[in-house]
């Protein structure tokens, strides 16, 4: 990892794998600074949150959160709560990052979304990824973030809404990283029932709870389908 | 607001934003995991994927209640077709982009 060939190969690799991530988060890191502006943000507060805190629904919560005049503790509680679904991927991630030492376990963390770890869990299951690879893609990721949010609230109001489809760059690549987890009989109907009880919990309970109650729910009962057509064959 | 009312906040909210980032990876990663823990973890990508997608696909986010055929849905069929048939992501992302863009001129 000490020569400079190979640190070259490893970013270009990471950017390789992160642009689709980085495209997905102009037009949303452009709006969410748009919004804060509106709700009288300064830039370098959108600057701060973006590095402090650098997780994308939260924020724009946060930011509706302070327009309607909520309070710092109310608001804390609120990102407790939709950012409690990182702690399935986290799970997930360890098993790809068995025994790396704490020190780049800790740095790794900071970079754990939604986005960078449907990329990354592909790309581990496939092989040929390594944790710097991994990384770097979160960095990317985070540095897009940063200057998309930034730049929205500097200039947002005057980027067209909804050029060339860039809206549905995260949804195509959701779509995408979906199909590559499509392994087996297993996966496909945990993927079903995910849908299912995801959209029936969406329209019956408000919030976010929907993403890691379904999430649960889908996996234990693909889980147990997988254990007991096991179990029945001879 | 402050410097210091936005620093209390943005600290608070980026700690409770980390741990649950942190600890189960800086945890599970130095023991040893029971089978039945990997074999359920091994779905878990597949769920929150569907589950993060789903509301997107069937639902009107903004009344949160129950719609069928919206573009994000029509344009999803041939951006999962082209994503089975060809296994790429960037190729998929600007399918899915160039369709949702066309389908938004005549939808």
């Amino acid at each position: 990892m000490t020569d400079h060939l190979n640190k070259k190969e490893v970013l270009r690799q990471g950017a390789g794998a992160a642009w689709p991530i980085c495209l997905g988060y102009l037009p949303i890191g452009l709006a969410f600074g748009v919004l804060a502006q509106k709700v009288g943000l300064p830039w370098w507060a959108v600057a701060m949150m973006s590095v402090m805190v650098f997780a994308g629904s939260a924020q724009f919560i946060c930011v509706a959160m302070l327009g309607a005049g909520a309070s710092a503790a109310a608001i804390i509680l609120t990102t407790f709560v939709v950012n409690l679904r990182h702690v399935l991927m986290s799970s997930v991630l360890a098993v790809y990052l068995r025994g790396v030492n704490r020190a780049f376990l800790a740095l790794y963390s900071y970079g754990v979304t939604d986005e960078s770890f449907a990329v990354n869990l592909t790309r581990f299951r496939d092989g040929a990824w390594d944790r710097w690879r991994a990384l770097t893609v979160n960095h990317l990721a985070n540095a897009t973030w940063f200057a998309a949010t930034v730049c929205g609230a500097l200039v947002g109001q005057f980027v067209p809404q909804g050029a060339l489809g860039i809206d549905y760059a995260l949804t195509g690549m959701f779509i995408c990283l979906l199909v590559f987890q499509l392994q087996g009989r297993v996966h496909i109907l945990t993927a079903f029932l995910a849908i299912a009880i995801s959209i029936a919990w969406y329209l019956l309970i408000p919030g976010d709870s929907y993403i890691v109650g379904a999430s649960m729910c889908a996996a234990t009962l693909g889980y147990m389908i997988k254990r007991h057509t096991r179990r029945s064959k001879p | 607001m402050t410097f210091p009312d936005y620093l209390v906040l943005f600290g608070g909210m980026g700690l409770v934003t980390y741990l649950p980032r942190a600890l189960p990876l800086l945890y599970l990663a130095h023991r040893k995991m029971p089978q039945w823990l990997i074999d359920w973890l091994d779905l878990i990508p597949v769920a929150i994927l569907s589950a993060l997608l789903a509301p997107t696909l069937l639902a009107d986010t903004a009344a949160r209640t129950f719609q069928f055929g919206k573009l994000e849905l029509l344009v999803a069929i041939p951006t999962l077709l082209f994503a089975l048939k060809t296994r790429s992501l960037g190729g998929t992302v600007l399918v899915g982009m160039l369709l949702y863009w066309l389908g938004g001129m005549v939808y």
